[in-house]
């Protein structure tokens, strides 16, 4: 049987990795740090790990209607298509400086890409 | 839209809402305190439902294991059924003494009830009566003192720290409950370097935080940065001083980010000095602890410069009056 995105990338662990990395790219860019800056720091971590666990394929039981639900107050203040490419960026950014190879992080990209309309509440 | 049992009543929880929120929005007058996951008055025990992880992330694993969390900080993800726990045990206490520190600060000795067993860095929560009480951190490590040691601000119109400041005398009776919170010395990586960033009396835990961290022979640099408006607002000084003749990894650095003469004082915020001197925080290990401010800033810029999220102890002092 053929490894999963997420047993490829490495797991948990991989996310564990990545989850620092990817906060900090997410909260010096100024596209979309004002989404990020008022919560709590550590309850946001948690999050960003909830969403690079899902990103990576691994166990989640993410709904579209979580993902609408969780996102609608975000919708209201703003929240685009220009963001959510700019969340995408900053994702692909943090694999390739783990070294993860072109293709895994292509796969990643799909996954989030399929999330899209629900998060921007379409 | 879930649904909340408490001990038999249901009631509905919107959206946006905590479990404490939702329970007292519907008259349900369930006891706390610093609605921010801190001081741990409201935990409740759930016993059917399954809590969301975020909810017991602040408790000690022997609690988790039981269901107990924080309903201030419950986004609920299923229906609960929960019940209100045993409010945690108080103790009481003897005061053994009160001294002055500096300028409406008191440094407050309490006797250690029998079997309490703390790590430097918690804090109690101290009863004036029934119904106030308010947190305060232990700035003893119980190698050093056998009593429970707390420095006191006397905060404007602060019911308790004024009733401390005015009324309480060596002597007396009265009631605590604890230790509580998770910003103490873990012995881990004895090489790792520790910062300490603490303004006003958040040097208590920070305090008793260090002498730990020197107690199990932690050989990595130790940097402690205290700040305060004004000088009259520092204190310890000399205690620490004596410190960092001893330890020569232990590095005391107290600053004014008010008018200051002579250069005693590093000149600036605390958060700022710091930060300054140490750009790269990779690899470290911080703790913060103070003003709710300046936590929260020190939070996001110590992370920035590179420490792990899960290498920043921070303990932010709510306050109210």
């Amino acid at each position: 049987m053929s490894q999963s995105l997420f047993e490829k990338i490495g797991g948990t662990a991989a996310v564990d990795a990545a989850v620092d990395v990817f906060y900090r790219k997410v909260l010096s860019d100024e596209r979309i740090s004002d989404f990020f800056d008022a919560v709590d720091m550590e309850r946001q971590a948690a999050k960003q790990k909830a969403f690079l666990t899902m990103a990576l394929g691994g166990p989640n039981n993410y709904s579209g209607a979580d993902m609408r639900r969780g996102h609608a107050h975000l919708v209201a203040r703003g929240l685009n298509d220009a963001h959510f490419d700019a969340v995408m960026e900053n994702l692909a950014a943090t694999l390739q400086e783990l070294n993860v190879p072109a293709e895994l992080i292509a796969e990643a990209a799909a996954i989030c890409e399929s999330t899209r309309n629900d998060v921007l509440g379409r | 839209m879930y649904e909340i049992n408490y001990s038999g009543r249901a009631v509905a929880c919107t959206e946006n809402e905590t479990v404490l929120e939702c329970l007292l929005r519907n008259g349900i007058e369930h006891p706390h305190s610093c609605r921010n996951g801190s001081c741990q008055t409201c935990m409740v025990q759930a016993v059917a439902g399954s809590v969301p992880q975020q909810a017991s992330a602040p408790l000690k694993p022997s609690l988790r294991e039981q269901g107990y969390f924080l309903p201030c900080i419950c986004h609920p993800q299923d229906n609960l059924d929960i019940r209100p726990v045993a409010i945690m045990e108080r103790l009481q206490v003897a005061v053994t003494g009160i001294k002055s520190l500096g300028r409406n600060l008191v440094q407050v000795k309490l006797q250690r009830p029998e079997g309490f067993a703390y790590r430097p860095g918690q804090f109690i929560n101290l009863f004036r009566d029934d119904n106030i009480s308010r947190c305060y951190s232990l700035a003893s490590h119980p190698h050093h003192e056998d009593e429970l040691v707390l420095h006191v601000r006397r905060l404007p119109h602060g019911r308790v720290s004024g009733w401390i400041h005015d009324e309480l005398s060596q002597g007396d009776k009265i009631e605590v409950s604890g230790p509580l919170g998770d910003s103490f010395y873990v012995v881990d990586d004895q090489q790792q370097p520790l910062m300490l960033i603490g303004t006003g009396t958040g040097l208590a835990p920070l305090y008793g935080i260090i002498r730990d961290a020197l107690h199990h022979g932690h050989t990595g640099p130790i940097h402690l940065y205290h700040g305060a408006r004004d000088a009259a607002d520092l204190y310890l000084g000399e205690e620490l001083q004596r410190l960092q003749a001893e330890y020569g990894h232990f590095h005391y650095v107290p600053c004014v980010s008010g008018q200051a003469s002579g250069d005693r004082y590093a000149a600036g915020r605390a958060l700022d000095v710091a930060l300054q001197r140490h750009p790269q925080l990779k690899g470290w290990r911080v703790f913060l602890c103070g003003n709710p401010e300046m936590v929260k800033l020190a939070r996001k810029r110590a992370f920035m410069a590179g420490a792990a999220m899960q290498d920043i102890y921070a303990d932010a002092f709510t306050v109210s009056a």
